[in-house]
């Protein structure tokens, strides 16, 4: 099996993302939890918030995508 | 106001500014794919019909390069000679032999030479070493803009003529059906909640037409023959630099002096670039999320597919198809969220660029629901 080191770069970078996206959606959680009123603004930055991390985590792959 | 969304002349010109921008960078958005020649052109239905010889392998990365990439013939199925493929013209501005249109179906997919001009992986170039050559060529994804054009300009002018025939006091019917919500939100939840007060009228234009761009176009790019062109980096740049364009046009005299006069004035040598570089890296990190996001659905799709493929075995058919299926219905819901996060972001960006002296206005307009 052949590969480069790209891919662990983009697994890596999976790995970041998996954390920061689960702590938004694990404290988004809690926070509706705790005040199921304001449900649709917290939805909306946790969606910010969530794109931005994947954003990062996208600059990743695009570069191991471009360093193959 | 209902009324505001009718004038879908305001559409038609952003539209028409996007094709135009969009046609003279198409040139750029035919990167050289690094991993094929032209004498090893393996392919997924190719390695099908030959699976007898068993030593052939398939290299599943210039499959799923082929798919995503620009190209300068529509390439619907098969291979060779039983090969459905739609040519498209070409457009070239050449220093020396000027404006020069032909079909692509000259190049012979790369096998053939003409008029002095090779398809080299679909990067045209001139034998003449002296020759630069400008590509304004319909590809394949300025075909796939074409087709989406014309779907958003028949869709969205019906239903603005059906708002002008019946008023906004009927119910809606037909495509105004499943549209009106959809406007609806990108009015009430998009472009009122992210940039407030009275002024959100002016960009309700702009946000719906980058909405249901990318919408339909994420869509029709889940339709297994068309082009990706909403995974196209060119594309999803002509949309970030107009966001950009209109955030600082339409920025007020707090942005500008929070970037060029921070507070601490000891500070200005640090905060400026900061600041200056902030401005450029949020529509940049646009342009990367929308085109990664739709580029890598596309890959994890045909790179599921190509398990069989590299397996070579039948067994792992149902659970390639299976993956397959799950990633697509994913791709749907994709499609959707990445329409809306960009044109959320979008207006998050021109709401924070317009505010004036601090958060006061939209904390009041928001208090009030």
């Amino acid at each position: 099996m052949t590969g480069s080191i790209a891919a662990v770069g983009a697994g890596l970078a999976a790995i970041g993302a998996g954390i920061g996206i689960g702590q938004i959606g694990g404290h988004a959680m809690d926070a509706i939890a705790r005040q199921p009123e304001h449900t649709a603004k917290i939805q909306t930055v946790m969606l910010i918030a969530a794109a931005l991390v994947e954003g990062v985590a996208l600059f990743a792959v695009v570069v191991s995508i471009m360093s193959k | 106001m209902i009324s505001k969304i009718n004038t879908s002349g305001l559409l038609k010109v952003v539209l028409a500014v996007f094709l135009v921008l969009f046609s003279s960078s198409s040139s750029y958005s035919n990167k050289p794919n690094q991993h094929s020649s032209v004498s090893e052109n393996h392919s997924v239905s190719d390695s099908l019909n030959k699976n007898a010889s068993k030593s052939e392998t398939v290299d599943i990365t210039k499959v799923a390069f082929e798919h995503i990439l620009d190209s300068h013939s529509w390439h619907f199925w098969g291979e060779g000679h039983d090969a459905l493929v739609f040519s498209l013209p070409i457009i070239i501005y050449s220093n020396t032999k000027g404006l020069q249109t032909f079909m692509s179906s000259k190049f012979d997919h790369g096998h053939a030479s003409y008029n002095g001009y090779n398809l080299e992986e679909e990067v045209i170039k001139s034998e003449d070493l002296n020759e630069t050559i400008y590509d304004f060529s319909i590809t394949k994804n300025v075909t796939q803009m074409f087709i989406s054009m014309a779907l958003l300009l028949w869709l969205f002018i019906s239903i603005a003529n059906a708002y002008k025939k019946t008023g906004i006091t009927s119910a809606p019917n037909g495509k105004q059906s499943f549209f009106e919500p959809l406007i609806i939100f990108v009015r009430d939840d998009i472009a009122k909640e992210n940039i407030g007060g009275n002024k959100y009228e002016r960009f309700v234009p702009y946000l719906l037409t980058v909405f249901f761009l990318i919408l339909i176009n994420n869509v029709l790019g889940l339709i297994p023959i068309s082009a990706n062109l909403t995974g196209n980096i060119a594309f999803t740049l002509v949309l970030a630099v107009v966001t950009l364009l209109v955030t600082n046009f339409n920025a007020s005299k707090t942005y500008w002096k929070h970037i060029f006069a921070p507070k601490p004035a000891a500070l200005w040598l640090i905060l400026m670039p900061i600041e200056l570089v902030g401005v450029f890296s949020k529509p940049f990190a646009l342009m990367i999320r929308l085109f990664a996001n739709i580029a890598g659905g596309h890959i994890v799709v045909i790179s599921l597919v190509g398990l069989i493929f590299i397996f070579k075995s039948i067994y792992i058919a149902p659970v390639s198809v299976a993956f397959t299926l799950f990633i697509d219905i994913l791709e749907c819901l994709v499609a959707l969220l990445q329409a809306y996060i960009f044109t959320m972001l979008t207006a998050l960006f021109i709401g924070s660029a317009m505010e004036d002296h601090g958060h006061s206005n939209e904390e009041a307009a928001s208090n009030h629901h």
